[in-house]
């Protein structure tokens, strides 16, 4: 153990103090209103040549301000390409800024990425296991690269495999695993050293439901110890269910923050979604119903007229004897209580659900 | 610094022999050449223009050459993989130094370029060579550094290029006029004037002639120093070349 925190005698004064709660089980007041991570203006352009010869820049990530407290399941939540990875790697020092500052666990991105390293996990997209080598070999090796003596690093491997129930597999090369074996593998890894900040990259991408759950399972068990992760996703359950708060991003630029609960209740109300036989009575329905006083906003998306209102179940039937008077055709009714999804169409006027392949 | 580098060496060569086929595969070549292709060059017998001592004092340190460029110059398909599979941008998140990472790997592959040498040139004793062994020596150690070069150059362009088809291209297309420019299988003294000239420009027709004459036994020539002195500025160049691509990863 002690060869792991050497690091606490340098100047991160937040990384030390988490530390310490976490090895003595006490909760220091003070660390939780310190936020462990904070940026101010992050972002990342990268300069792309045409061909008619003019260059072009594309904003990766423009101007991103975050603040990151001890101890919480902190979730970006975007579509493919709006800029999460590109955050992400930026905070975990592989990528280096084009504009503005952040301190991680206490420490200067610019200037102290060395120290950043060491008191960070990271669990990118592609996971990082070594295919060609066992799980115990994989542990082994990591935890010997962030300074563990011999016998340390095989008491962790032993205490990893034996908490994410790796034992079965943990003797065969990792290119043999399942998905969601390696995924643990990929998790144990980012573990290894006991980070107090562990970032996952779209953890439970492309997992059966079963392994889902129980990733989101050992995410909670983590953060119970006193763990901060930060985590992104597409998948909006996810960050409903299991982050405390959520910064829904989009195009580089975060387009709303808060807890997920928080967020839901800015949409108002349930949503109640109608289909009209043509073009001109989705026109005179949104005519007639902009106008109600239940009716607290509306939307057309992919021909249907998306309405959010307060109670859903008791305003369906005046919605309906209204539409039915005035002899305009619904095909559709659908009801829908608030999503994050929700949030992000309000916000970027597209759902999460179409921007999926870019 | 130095137990990160043995920690991932370890690593790096254990890999390696757990695909003891590709082994194989880099050592059919150059044995297939001796076996097949020494034969016909021992009919030219003393042709004008080949030196003496034997055909196979010409063709030997030559295919070594060869297969230095093109076992040492193909290790960047290997760091394609761990760059796929996540594993080098997890050693990047690590303690690990940059510096660490990159002679972790170069100092498998030079493992594995000694070895392959050792069996080839072994082989080559049983099929009639005769050289000097300290010769020999010296050329093994220009031979490395050979390896460093090859090496360096294959991990930078490894670590610029996207994808593997790329990296194949670029290969191709860097490696077959060096080889070609330096009278690998046969001397240039064979050529004509213009092609001459041309190889006057090839740092690796240089480095072929010396290893011929160190074969010989010959070490007091200006070739030999002249060709070391290549190979070191190549190799010193090529290596900071390569830990510059791998700490601009980051830009």
């Amino acid at each position: 153990m002690r060869t792991e925190f050497t690091w606490i005698s340098g100047s991160g004064f937040v990384a030390a103090l988490s530390a310490i709660a976490r090895i003595h089980k006490i909760s220091n007041p003070s660390s939780d209103t310190v936020p462990i991570l904070q940026t101010d203006g992050l972002a990342k352009t990268y300069a792309v040549r045409r061909k008619h010869g003019q260059d072009a820049a594309v904003e990766a990530v423009r101007g991103v301000d975050l603040s990151i407290r001890a101890k919480e399941i902190f979730g970006f939540l975007g579509p493919n390409g709006a800029g999460k990875t590109t955050a992400l790697r930026m905070l975990t020092t592989l990528l280096t800024p084009t504009a503005g500052k952040a301190r991680v666990v206490g420490y200067d991105l610019h200037t102290q990425p060395k120290q950043i390293r060491r008191c960070i996990g990271y669990v990118s997209q592609a996971g990082g296991s070594d295919t060609s080598a066992t799980a115990w070999e994989n542990l082994i090796l990591q935890a010997r690269l962030y300074g563990m003596t011999t016998d340390a690093a095989l008491e962790r491997a032993r205490q990893l495999i034996d908490q994410l129930q790796m034992d079965d597999f943990a003797q065969r090369p990792a290119m043999t695993y399942s998905g969601g074996q390696r995924r643990r593998l990929d998790l144990a890894l980012g573990m290894v050293h006991k980070p107090p900040l562990l970032f996952l990259d779209e953890p439970t991408l492309g997992l059966d439901p079963q392994s889902r759950a129980y990733f989101w399972e050992e995410i909670q068990r983590l953060r119970g110890e006193g763990t901060t992760v930060f985590l992104t996703t597409h998948y909006m359950d996810e960050a409903d269910k299991l982050c405390d708060r959520v910064s829904i991003i989009d195009r580089g630029e975060i387009v709303a923050e808060g807890t997920p609960g928080d967020l839901k209740k800015e949409i108002k109300g349930d949503s109640i979604i109608l289909g009209f036989a043509g073009d001109h009575s989705l026109a005179s329905g949104r005519h007639q119903l902009a106008g109600q006083p239940y009716v607290k906003e509306v939307l057309i998306k992919d021909g249907k007229l998306h309405l959010y209102v307060e109670q859903g179940e008791q305003t369906i039937p005046a919605i309906v004897r209204l539409l039915d008077a005035q002899q305009i055709a619904v095909t559709t009714i659908e009801f829908a209580r608030p999503s994050l999804d929700d949030v992000f169409l309000l916000k970027t006027g597209r759902s999460l659900r179409d921007t999926g392949s870019e | 610094m130095l137990q990160q580098l043995s920690l991932l060496f370890v690593r790096h060569l254990r890999k390696s022999m757990r695909s003891p086929v590709w082994i194989l595969v880099g050592l059919f070549e150059p044995i297939l050449n001796l076996l097949l292709f020494m034969p016909l060059l021992k009919g030219l017998g003393n042709a004008p223009g080949l030196p003496a001592g034997g055909i196979e004092r010409t063709f030997v340190p030559g295919l070594l050459v060869m297969l230095t460029i093109f076992t040492a110059g193909f290790v960047g398909f290997g760091v394609m993989d761990d760059k796929r599979i996540g594993f080098i941008e997890r050693l990047m998140v690590s303690p690990a130094r940059r510096s660490a990472i990159l002679l972790s790997l170069i100092a498998r592959d030079l493992v594995m370029l000694v070895a392959q040498t050792l069996i080839v040139t072994l082989l080559s004793l049983v099929l009639g060579l005769s050289m000097s062994f300290p010769g020999f020596c010296a050329a093994l150690v220009m031979i490395v550094l050979v390896g460093v070069v090859m090496v360096s150059f294959s991990y930078a362009m490894a670590l610029i290029v996207s994808d593997e088809s790329n990296l194949a291209s670029i290969a191709n297309t860097v490696y077959m006029p060096i080889l070609l420019l330096s009278g690998i299988m046969l001397p240039l003294t064979l050529a004509p004037r213009w092609l001459k000239i041309a190889a006057k420009f090839n740092p690796f027709s240089y480095i072929v002639d010396a290893e011929r004459l160190l074969f010989a036994g010959t070490f007091n020539d200006a070739e030999v120093w002249q060709a070391f002195a290549i190979v070191i500025v190549l190799a010193v160049g090529t290596t900071a070349w390569a830990t510059s691509r791998l700490r601009k990863m980051s830009a």
